[in-house]
């Protein structure tokens, strides 16, 4: 019969081999309760400290109290999750819910024997492994969802070490939908975050620094692409949706998690938007005024509060370009405009840098309807529930 | 620019009007019932036009959603298993339409069998917010790439043509 004893030994065994598979073999990193700028090489925090003897940063030992929550694990999030742990930031939370797959090997960070692991539990382990001061957590859900949106908010809302929100949030997420889903969120909550973009063609990328109500958010235009000098119609996107680059990614990770430590620690200038053409090694920066127009209420509402706040004294900075609101054009009903091809009258009133455009315009006052010929739905005398009955039978109801 | 046939499929669609997404209580009721009805013209369309190729139905809350789609290739009928959630950022974002049964089998889709859009579908979709609804993803961007796809898939072989509409054991 196995005992107590047999089965905890048995335990340990598993662990070892555990660790052995992971590579946890060598010596493990002790946690430290205060950053010391002693050059010793035991101490990894020395090279950082040096930044406060330098003088670049006043106190570098404040990134400990810090909170930041990365939403994406994947090609940028990884790296920029890995840039933080290593800086010695308080305490991370990770968002994702995606898996780790042989495919995400063109990316830095993960490793193959990860392969089938929920990336966000995958990076907690790495990351605690490589710098035990940081707190971590780990959420494996989209965030996209209605409930798990909700769940989402609240974790923004009450993350930090001390209860309260966040720092700051980062999205190195890779889709449109949860760029939205985080915008309305963080412009609810008034929470600061960055966004930021690689392009599926791989050669451009870019970060964004939203203060909801100061600067555009993610909703007042459409996205910005960063001009790639690819003619468009040559680029082929025939049997794959997306392609992807370790240097671009890496470099927008950097690019995000530099203007993150000068935003939390306050040094430098942050940029509002910085972009990344990787063919011509071009970088346009700009910053973004918001749109009174702005699709989100709460931007709205944002906005209203920061004009009534007394305005502190404009810092001169190079670049002053800001984004005018988009003006109508005259299209109405289902619009069916070439995307490829950008109206005249919207393009001269957009302030946006050079090298800088959107991906697509809409027209500000769509609200009317009339080129269609399926006219717009009519008042129905069924009830939702007998619409829906409807819908599965394989007869359908008479045209209502 | 989209093709004429898509074009014309999507203006016989009828166009909503309730901009409200699932986090709007009372609203999304009502946008949820001019989801139905846009979504039973249009399938009372295809059936007219002898091209019909969904049926889908959603949960209590209208933000879940399956059913089956179906696409014909010489004379065998290929059914697949459709799935998607409502975003909470809908419909200024149009829902992502997933195919599980072929998650991994195409590179033209996302994680979870999320099928990849072309390049037209978010400039359209942003230029008609709030009037365009599941129907008309599923008219400008299921049908379409079921369209491309699904020949492709037969001919190399990665999906075979199966006797009964049941779920292949994989
Ligand atoms: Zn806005």
């Amino acid at each position: 019969m196995t005992t107590v004893e047999e089965l905890k030994k048995k335990v340990q065994e598993l662990k070892a081999k555990l660790a052995l598979t992971q590579g946890n073999t060598g010596p493990v990193r002790q946690k430290i309760d205060v950053m010391s700028s002693e050059v010793v090489d035991s101490n990894p925090y020395s090279r950082l400290m040096a930044l406060k003897r330098m003088g670049i940063v006043d106190n570098y030992e404040k990134i400990r109290e810090l909170s930041v929550a990365v939403v994406g694990v994947g090609g940028v999030g990884s790296v920029t999750a890995e840039m933080l742990t290593r800086c010695g930031i308080g305490k991370l939370i990770l968002f994702d819910y995606d898996k780790v797959e042989l495919a995400n090997m063109n990316r830095l960070f993960f490793q193959p024997h990860q392969a089938g692991l929920s990336k966000v539990d995958a990076a907690a382990a790495t990351l605690q492994n490589i710098n035990p001061d940081v707190t971590i957590d780990a959420y494996n859900y989209n965030i996209t969802t209605v409930e798990n949106f909700q769940k989402f908010c609240d974790t923004i809302k009450t993350g930090s070490l001390t209860g309260g929100p966040v720092d700051v949030v980062l999205s190195c997420v890779d889709n449109f939908e949860a760029r939205m889903a985080i915008n309305t969120a963080c412009n609810e909550l008034d929470q600061k975050w960055f966004e930021s973009g690689v392009s599926e063609n791989a050669v451009s990328g870019h970060i964004q620094f939203i203060i909801p109500g100061e600067t555009a958010c993610f909703a007042c235009a459409p996205p910005l692409v960063v001009a790639s000098k690819i003619d468009e119609k040559t680029l082929k996107r025939e049997g794959v949706c997306a392609a992807s680059l370790p240097t671009t990614m890496g470099i927008v990770a950097g690019f995000l998690v530099q203007n993150t430590l000068k935003y939390l620690l306050g040094f430098g200038t942050v940029t509002h938007y910085l972009g990344y053409s990787a063919l011509t090694d071009f970088f346009p920066t700009m910053s973004l005024k918001p749109n009174p127009q702005c699709d989100d209420s709460f931007c709205r509402a944002r906005q209203t509060e920061f004009q009534a706040r007394p305005q502190p004294v404009e810092v001169a900075t190079e670049v002053t370009e800001d984004l005018a609101p988009v003006h109508a054009d005259n299209e109405w009903g289902i619009c069916l405009v070439d995307e490829n091809v950008p109206e005249e009258e919207d393009s001269t009133n957009l302030k946006l840098t050079e090298g800088v455009q959107l991906a697509y315009t809409v027209p500000v006052d769509n609200s009317t309807p009339e080129s269609s010929t399926g006219g717009a739905v009519a008042a129905s005398e069924l009830s939702l529930e007998e619409l829906m009955q409807h819908l599965p039978d394989w007869k359908l109801p008479p045209l209502i | 620019m989209v093709d004429e046939s898509t074009r014309k499929t999507l203006s016989s669609i009828p166009l909503l009007q309730t901009k409200a997404g699932p986090r709007d209580k009372e609203l999304w009721l009502n946008r949820l019932k001019e989801e139905y009805q846009a979504l039973i013209k249009y399938v009372q369309n295809n059936k007219e036009a002898d091209n019909d190729w969904f049926r889908l139905e959603s949960d209590k809350t209208g933000t879940y959603w399956f059913g089956k789609c179906w696409y014909v290739h010489n004379l065998l009928k290929y059914e697949f298993d459709l799935e998607f959630d409502i975003p909470v950022t809908y419909p200024t974002t149009a829902p992502e339409l997933a195919l599980p049964g072929l998650d991994g089998k195409t590179a033209k889709m996302y994680r979870g069998g999320k099928i990849c859009l072309t390049d037209h579908f978010k400039p359209l979709w942003a230029r008609n917010v709030p009037r365009f609804g599941i129907a008309h993803a599923m008219a400008l961007g299921l049908g379409p790439w079921l369209a491309v796809e699904i020949p492709d898939l037969i001919e190399k072989g990665v999906i075979t043509y199966q006797e009964k509409s049941e779920e292949a054991d994989k």
